[in-house]
């Protein structure tokens, strides 16, 4: 009796989390199909027929496209950038023996560390003397000192490339670099895959940053362009829901198809 | 020795590998954080020439009434977030790991989930969710019959923070579940079945084996819950439309850092307060950090 009364309370409790996790998003959906009359006079919990003037009525204010565009800009090389230069970097720590390696290493480790909201004004001069405020480089080019895809892949390359396949590539008059491209970077694919799906969302979410660089409307990210919409709509909860249902639909796909690897990915992460 | 030479020259490609690394690193993340020490002894504006005011931003610093209110902001929202998220990842990685629940992985994916979304995105959803009288959380509490619906949640200072702190859990408990059932299953099973042959309780269990062993994950979780909570921006900010209002509850210090950097242009004054942070974030986590090695040892 007593094992079953734990039984349903335990089922009862992880029903109440599903329900938590997934209501917001589901209210959100719903929500995006009713005009706000409806929305702030009833609940509503099925789908309405509101969705195509919500989003004809976003459409007027705020072209969503281009946020989504904007933000894909900058998402595209970076995760390119981290995965390339990660791999890279990694790879030199992995497989060659030079002075300064542990020092350096114990570096990349520590500066995953740093609390790095915390030099946003500093940040924001060195763009400012770049000429780089108002661009996309601001997000793109620290992509190359990426430190946590250096920690993901350092172990990968460690573990499956074999030093003997290095050696009989040298022995057939292999450069270092072209090993690096044609050897090492095939075998860890699924490494750079799977810590490209974090760097996709780390840079896809980054609110601070575009915050502060960029100020011109036609350069907003998707989360800046969500800040902003509560002082454009003012009532028109529509859309604004529309908005919100349009930023979050990318992810939530993404995530049904890839989350297995994303959830093994956090936990290599932190086994580590 | 020849191709010992060789071997060296081979080893300069190290260096060659990962040099942009260093580079981007020093341009983008060094250079800033030093900038913005030396700023925290300026006046600045932005535009006219910066003064060197020495310990005058420090002095200010210390009487800043508001500093002071946003730290303590930030630390209540930080630890109602934390605690109840260890409570729940533990409970929720006991009885994944030992209960065989069936639909586990969906589940845990599903509990993950909020903490891939664009916090910008998720401070305006919750606000619409829940601002106001006829906001859908509202109308579902009034409809259930709930004593003292519908509540005025962006009123009250405490019950703000209380929903920021509330939305933080629900951003990261999956995550933390995940990462605690890592700790736990790499836990050997023989002393989980040598505990069973002594007669040990679940609980017994739980206490002298689980805990103790991944006090290194518990340690991780910490740490890096630190050093993310005491930077909390996104959430309160979009809540909030970076005002922090009712009565600056959910101004956290970060926020208050890009009020008087980016609002004010007191640039000098928004690097200290940043050194500030920087130092307290690195204290806080080394305490951390030593009192729960501490304990390690006098468990064994």
């Amino acid at each position: 009796m007593k094992y079953y009364i734990s039984k349903v309370l335990t089922a009862f409790l992880l029903l109440c989390l599903l329900i938590i996790s997934i209501v917001p998003f589901y209210l959100v959906m719903v929500n995006s199909t009713y005009d706000s009359v409806k929305i702030v006079t009833q609940l509503n919990l099925l789908p309405g027929l509101s969705g195509w003037k919500n989003y004809k009525a976003l459409q007027q204010h705020t072209n969503i496209w281009l946020g989504f565009r904007n933000s894909l800009l900058i998402t595209a090389p970076f995760v390119l950038l981290s995965g390339y230069f990660g791999a890279l970097t990694a790879f030199g720590f992995a497989k060659y023996e030079f002075k300064a390696k542990r020092i350096l290493f114990s570096i990349v480790l520590a500066s995953l560390m740093l609390p790095t909201q915390l030099s946003i004004i500093g940040f924001y001069f060195l763009n400012l003397k770049l000429g780089l405020i108002n661009t996309f480089w601001p997000f793109i080019i620290p992509g190359i000192a990426n430190a946590s895809a250096v920690f993901f892949l350092h172990g990968m390359i460690q573990q499956s490339v074999p030093d003997s396949m290095m050696e009989a590539a040298r022995m057939e008059g292999c450069t270092e670099f072209r090993i690096f491209n044609q050897i090492v970077m095939p075998c860890i694919i699924p490494g750079i895959a799977t810590i490209s799906i974090f760097n996709f969302v780390s840079s896809w979410n980054n609110y601070m940053g575009p915050l502060i660089i960029l100020s011109e409307a036609k350069k907003f990210t998707m989360p800046i362009l969500i800040a902003t919409i509560k002082g454009v709509y003012l009532s028109n909860y529509g859309a604004m829901y529309m908005a919100i249902f349009i930023s979050i639909i990318p992810i939530i796909l993404i995530y049904s198809v890839l989350s297995r690897y994303i959830i093994h990915g956090l936990t290599i992460g932190a086994e580590k | 020795m020849k191709q010992l030479t060789g071997e060296n020259k081979r080893n300069i490609w190290g260096y060659v590998f990962i040099a942009p690394f260093f580079i981007t690193f020093i341009i983008f993340n060094l250079y800033p954080i030093f900038y913005t020490f030396q700023l925290s002894l300026q006046r600045w504006d932005g535009f006219h020439q910066a003064q060197s005011v020495g310990s005058a931003n420090w002095k200010r610093l210390f009487q800043d009434e508001t500093f002071l209110l946003t730290l303590c902001n930030t630390l209540r929202i930080w630890l109602v977030d934390f605690i109840p998220q260890l409570g729940t990842a533990l409970f929720l990685a006991m009885i994944f790991t030992f209960g065989r629940i069936r639909g586990m992985g969906i589940l845990r994916a599903i509990y993950y989930l909020p903490n891939l979304i664009t916090a910008a995105s998720i401070g305006l959803l919750f606000n619409l969710l829940l601002n106001g009288d006829k906001a859908p959380i509202n109308q579902l509490l009034t409809g259930m019959h709930v004593p003292g619906a519908p509540f005025a949640f962006f009123k009250n200072g405490l019950l703000a923070q209380l929903i920021a702190s509330y939305i933080l859990w629900w951003m990261w408990f999956g995550y933390t579940t995940v990462i605690v059932m890592a700790g736990v299953t790499s836990i050997d099973p023989c002393l989980y079945e040598a505990a069973e042959l002594d007669g040990a309780t679940k609980a017994q269990t739980f206490l002298r084996i689980t805990l103790p062993l991944i006090r290194p994950t518990m340690i991780y979780l910490t740490i890096t819950s630190i050093i993310g909570g005491m930077q909390i921006f996104d959430v309160p900010s979009t809540l909030t439309n970076i005002s922090g209002d009712p009565q600056k509850a959910l101004l956290t210090s970060s926020m208050y850092v890009y009020n008087q950097g980016f609002k004010n242009n007191s640039f000098g004054y928004a690097s200290a307060l940043s050194v500030a942070l920087f130092l307290l974030i690195a204290g806080f986590s080394f305490i951390s950090l030593k009192t729960l090695k501490k304990r390690e040892t006098t468990y064994q």
